[in-house]
């Protein structure tokens, strides 16, 4: 029992932190414009279709596509945004929700359109090692490394950076930071421009390690979103750390109860966080 | 008389004249028409089917869809089957891309019977969307062919017309059971991990039961959704000390659960998947491939023969196993996996059918599909035709192969069991 919840936690802890780097993207963006970005899954299978054509037609290695990946998403954030969201971004929140609902559904389209539902599978193969009774996957553990370097880097960038600390101040009082001389229209396209590359990169690094489909991303989405609860709503850095909270749920749930069950635990876990905390497990309280 | 009725009287001779001239033609066409169909001219039969072009079913389905294509132009090249009136009839193939989707199947195959207008119906790839097809078949009174499913519960819904290429899924394990207690005497447990679809269920529900009757005990029994891509849950829930590791479902799940066994190291000495193994792109996932056992409708390296019919007293038909699979790896540069071969099998059953029946009339086929009892390069094939199972497939056996290392250093397909049609001794997995 011990070897299993010890395998178990390690697998979803490593999981974990790959859900909580694409929470994060949806997180900034809800945090930043207050829309919930539903083309975030699309995003998602977008990453996972730029890593997988560079490796198939170039040979490039996933891992050194991820700048690409990350660059694709960039972009197809920034034409989201000034395409259908900029337009609704004063409107009731059910018109950004509306138009991002849309997106999802042109980008899926598309996708199935051109790319089809066949199952795609990145062979890159990194190995395996055995720690006691532990066996730590390579794909895993690069995926989490680069999914934690990431969470670091827009960390910094927020904090250090004098973007980031526009972006923080357009999140915080849109009125006050155009006053201060912030354009706040770019600011909020290039806040939307790193949500989606967070999303797509993090899309890619899930290519890495499991097959995936032109609909993969919408099983991934309802993740983000507990996460985003769980770790309070406009909180990227709390994203992340609910990721773990997440992952590690989803791995050691299965030692106890059938597998299947893992979904109704997770969602069952967002419920009870928005009845007894709705401002997530590391909100603020009151915001 | 006046100029005006003269002219009156002459348009209405020409119209008559007119009249006659295009009955004549019409009259004479119906006789060439009918000359034609007297002669067998052109006499064509479309054979209607989907193909899950796309979709997490398209590997094995390309190569169902291969070997009936194939069937399709060795039999019109060789002049079509010829029927009782002295006419010939040859085949055409209509067919759309389910997606993998069963809810696309019904559709399709409605359009295939009353917009297509097909005589037959081939089942499109897994049981799950044969059972869609099936029911429209059985509405519509056309016999449809299931070259890619093996799920029996599609033949105790009372259908009359459906009838089974594949031996069942309650049968698919059971030579795994036995090939492990011949490797391995002292395996005393096992553990299942199935797809939880219709085939799979199937399969492992009748595996577990067959395992009990044998004393093996399975210490762990749990399914996962269709479309799964992590199987490290399953993995990990794993009893340490398993003899063998047992399951799958289709391609996409089979190879991918294969691929995580290996990636975790999984200690266990034999594993056998259901459906993914036998298809050559299987060797692809390198070694993780090694040593995985899989149950097979039918192989290059298969024994069935005009002399094996002989024996057995039965009548032989169609290519034997060298002509299908050379013809095969001519038309397609691959390998020839046992989808293919149900896929060509499919199409041979209902040749052989129509011929006996000497009509395209759904009942007279019927009841020579109900009367067949063949060998062919596939392997025997007869029809259950109680009422309780009709159209089950019975006389079809399974092989069991084995992806082993060859002298080259290559992975290569073995056929490991039965031992009397064996290539290669099976070998315990060593990780």
């Amino acid at each position: 029992m011990l070897r299993q919840c010890a395998a178990s936690l390690l697998d979803g802890l490593l999981l974990g932190c790959v859900y909580g780097a694409a929470a994060m993207g949806l997180n900034l963006i809800w945090g930043v414009m207050k829309v919930i970005n539903l083309s975030h899954g699309a995003l998602m299978t977008a990453g996972m279709f730029v890593v997988y054509g560079l490796f198939a037609a170039a040979g490039l290695n996933p891992y050194l596509a991820l700048p690409v990946a990350a660059l694709a998403g960039w972009l197809l954030g920034l034409a989201i945004y000034w395409v259908a969201v900029h337009r609704v971004i004063d409107a009731p929140e059910l018109a950004s929700l509306l138009a991002t609902f849309a997106v999802n559904m042109i980008l899926v389209g598309l996708g199935t359109w051109l790319l089809t539902g066949t199952p795609r599978n990145i062979d890159c193969d990194l190995g395996a090692w055995r720690l006691g009774p532990l066996v730590i996957q390579g794909n895993r553990l690069a995926a989490a490394g680069a999914a934690v370097v990431l969470a670091g880097a827009l960390f910094l960038f927020l904090r250090r950076t004098t973007l980031g600390k526009a972006i923080r101040a357009t999140a915080d009082n849109r009125g006050a930071a155009e006053l201060m001389g912030i354009a706040t229209s770019r600011t909020l396209a290039l806040s939307f421009g790193l949500g989606a590359m967070l999303a797509c990169t993090a899309g890619a690094l899930i290519a890495t390690i499991f097959p995936f489909t032109i609909a993969s991303g919408a099983a991934y989405e309802p993740k983000s979103f507990v996460i985003c609860v769980l770790g309070g709503l406009g909180n990227p850095l709390g994203a992340l750390a609910a990721g773990l909270l997440l992952g590690a749920a989803e791995g050691l749930a299965p030692v106890f109860l059938p597998v299947g069950w893992t979904p109704a635990l997770e969602f069952g876990l967002f419920v009870l966080v928005l009845v007894v905390r709705p401002t997530g497990l590391f909100g603020k309280s009151g915001t | 008389m006046n100029v005006g009725s003269a002219v009156m009287r002459r348009a209405r001779l020409g119209l008559s004249a007119i009249m006659v001239l295009a009955g004549l033609c019409v009259a004479l066409a119906g006789c060439e028409k009918k000359a034609e169909r007297a002669a067998g001219a052109g006499k064509e039969a479309v054979i209607g089917f989907t193909a899950s072009q796309t979709g997490k079913l398209n590997v094995e389905s390309a190569r169902q869809i291969n070997g009936l294509n194939l069937w399709i132009e060795q039999v019109n090249a060789a002049g079509g089957v010829q029927l009782a009136d002295g006419s010939r009839v040859r085949f055409a193939a209509k067919y759309y891309d389910d997606e993998s989707n069963k809810e696309r199947v019904q559709a399709l195959y409605t359009k295939l019977v009353t917009e297509d207008q097909a005589a037959f119906l081939i089942s499109p790839y897994s049981s799950g969307l044969t059972d869609a097809a099936a029911m429209i078949a059985e509405q519509y009174g056309k016999i449809i062919i299931t070259a890619g499913a093996a799920s029996d519960s599609t033949h105790g819904k009372g259908y009359g017309s459906v009838y089974q290429i594949y031996t069942p899924a309650s049968r698919y394990l059971t030579g795994a059971f036995d090939l492990l207690a011949r490797l391995d005497p002292k395996a005393r447990t096992a553990a299942l991990v199935c797809e939880k679809d219709k085939f799979a269920a199937e399969v492992c529900a009748a595996a577990e039961k067959y395992a009990k009757n044998t004393g093996l005990k399975i210490a762990f029994n749990e399914g996962y959704d269709s479309g799964a891509a992590d199987f490290a849950p399953f993995i990990n829930k794993i009893p340490p000390g398993v003899a063998a590791v047992m399951g799958g479902g289709h391609f996409a799940d089979g190879a991918t659960f294969a691929k995580q066994l290996f990636e975790k190291r999984v200690a266990a000495k034999f594993i056998s998947l259901l459906v993914a193994p036998p298809e050559p792109k299987f060797a692809e996932l390198g070694d993780a491939a090694r040593g995985v056992v899989g149950p097979s409708q039918w192989e290059p390296l298969a024994k069935y023969s005009a002399d094996l019919a002989r024996a057995a007293g039965i009548e032989w038909f169609g290519p034997s196993v060298a002509e299908f699979a050379a013809a095969y790896r001519t038309k397609f540069a691959e390998e020839p996996s046992y989808h293919a071969a149900g896929g060509y099998a499919a199409g041979l059953a209902l040749q052989q059918a129509i011929a006996a029946a000497g009509s395209l009339d759904s009942s007279k086929v019927k009841v020579a599909l109900d009367a067949l009892n063949v060998m062919t390069f596939f392997g025997r094939l007869h029809f259950a035709t109680g009422a309780a199972e009709h159209g089950l497939q019975t006389g079809h056996e399974m092989v069991y192969i084995q992806w082993q290392t060859d002298g080259q250093g290559q992975l290569a397909k073995q056929v490991v069991w039965p031992e009397e049609v064996k290539s290669a001794p099976a070998m315990s997995l060593a990780r």
